[in-house]
């Protein structure tokens, strides 16, 4: 069907997308976390800080892999 | 892959937003230069080997000519007690030294610190030169940032194996004291695990670079795109300059996440947890 190319697009934006709705889920739990545990706790605030920018720069990691096989997919004409 | 339909004959051609994108993000034997235009790169022969030099290669050459630079400038004059550009680079030696190489890897953190600092100083330099007029980013190349992880791989297996040779490294995948009918599962899992870490460390590195800039260009081709300038000015500007000021963050992030990584899993090969 010539519909192929059309479908790669759209594959590609919605998955997009999504990837960026479970990346930004995840990395906001995580924020509102480190919040929480440097509002009961001043002191360990910059352990804290270090171990979230890790942990957010981790998942976006895994975000990222979506990322480029929707760009594969949006190159593939 | 074009963004706009074919013209009909004789007509200008249309704006392909896609291929300018892919011009400025992807790799080739075309150098601008500022003032003298653009330089075709020569390709090196090796016997039967062909080796084009390319953007990115030259970008790598300059990364390095930068890091001699500035460490012949730090070692001008050495006082121990250090001040200015020395200071400057042993801040950075200092840092990945006690809070990379020595927190990571338990007993021999110093033994890899001129790697780690390689890895840290070199990835950092090369997605910065991303970021200044005139440059491309070596590390947005998937072929660069897979050379990196491979050493990488091959750093954290030599570290291993060095410490408790060969088959000892390849029991210690799998942790002790677990039950014996879930180690078939754990040692398909743990290898499956030891091949994709590194595999991570490229994907990541390589996503982080050229999503910056893909995001920036888009902007860009905006305002060709709509063929008006007020776009430039309400959308185009701000954005993009915001947008690459969190380039410089994540630029400085990716590095240390990279060298974080790798120096986590040499301290887990060669220490592994129980």
């Amino acid at each position: 069907m010539e519909m192929g190319n059309s479908l790669a697009h759209l594959s590609a934006g919605i998955g997009a997308g999504l990837a960026v709705i479970g990346g930004a889920a995840g990395i906001g739990r995580l924020a509102a976390a480190a919040m929480e545990g440097s509002a009961r706790q001043p002191q360990v605030l910059g352990d804290i800080r270090t171990t979230m920018i890790i942990a957010a720069a981790l998942i976006e990691g895994v975000t990222l892999f979506a990322e480029v096989v929707c760009v594969l997919l949006a190159v593939k004409a | 892959m074009s963004a706009v339909p074919e013209p009909e004959e004789g007509a200008q051609k249309a704006f392909d937003a896609g291929e300018a994108i892919f011009h400025h993000i992807g790799d080739s034997q075309m150098l601008e230069l500022p003032f003298v235009g653009e330089v075709h790169l020569p390709t090196l022969h090796f016997g039967r080997v062909a080796l084009p030099v390319t953007k990115h290669v030259v970008m790598m050459w300059v990364a390095c000519a930068i890091i001699v630079l500035l460490l012949s400038l730090a070692t001008r004059r050495r006082t121990v007690v250090p001040k200015g550009m020395q200071n400057a680079m042993e801040m950075i030696i200092v840092f990945v030294r006690d809070e990379l190489a020595r927190r990571n890897i338990p007993h021999q953190g110093d033994r890899f610190v001129s790697y780690l600092l390689s890895t840290f100083v070199f990835i950092l330099i090369c997605n910065l030169l991303g970021l200044v007029p005139y440059g491309a980013t070596p590390t947005g190349n998937i072929g660069v940032t897979a050379g990196l992880a491979g050493v990488a791989f091959l750093v954290i297996q030599a570290a291993g194996i060095r410490e408790h040779g060969l088959v000892g490294h390849f029991k210690n995948l799998v942790p002790h004291g677990i039950p014996w009918p879930l180690v078939p599962i754990m040692v398909i899992v743990e290898f499956i695990g030891m091949l994709t870490k590194p595999f991570a460390l490229c994907v990541r590195l390589f996503a982080n670079m050229t999503g910056g800039h893909v995001v920036i260009l888009s902007l860009i081709m905006l305002i060709f795109i709509l063929k008006t300038a007020w776009v430039g000015v309400v959308l185009t500007v701000p954005f993009a300059l915001f947008i690459s000021g969190i380039e410089i963050l994540v630029a400085f992030l990716q590095a240390y996440i990279f060298t974080m990584l790798t120096s986590l899993f040499i301290g887990m090969s060669v220490h592994p947890q129980h």
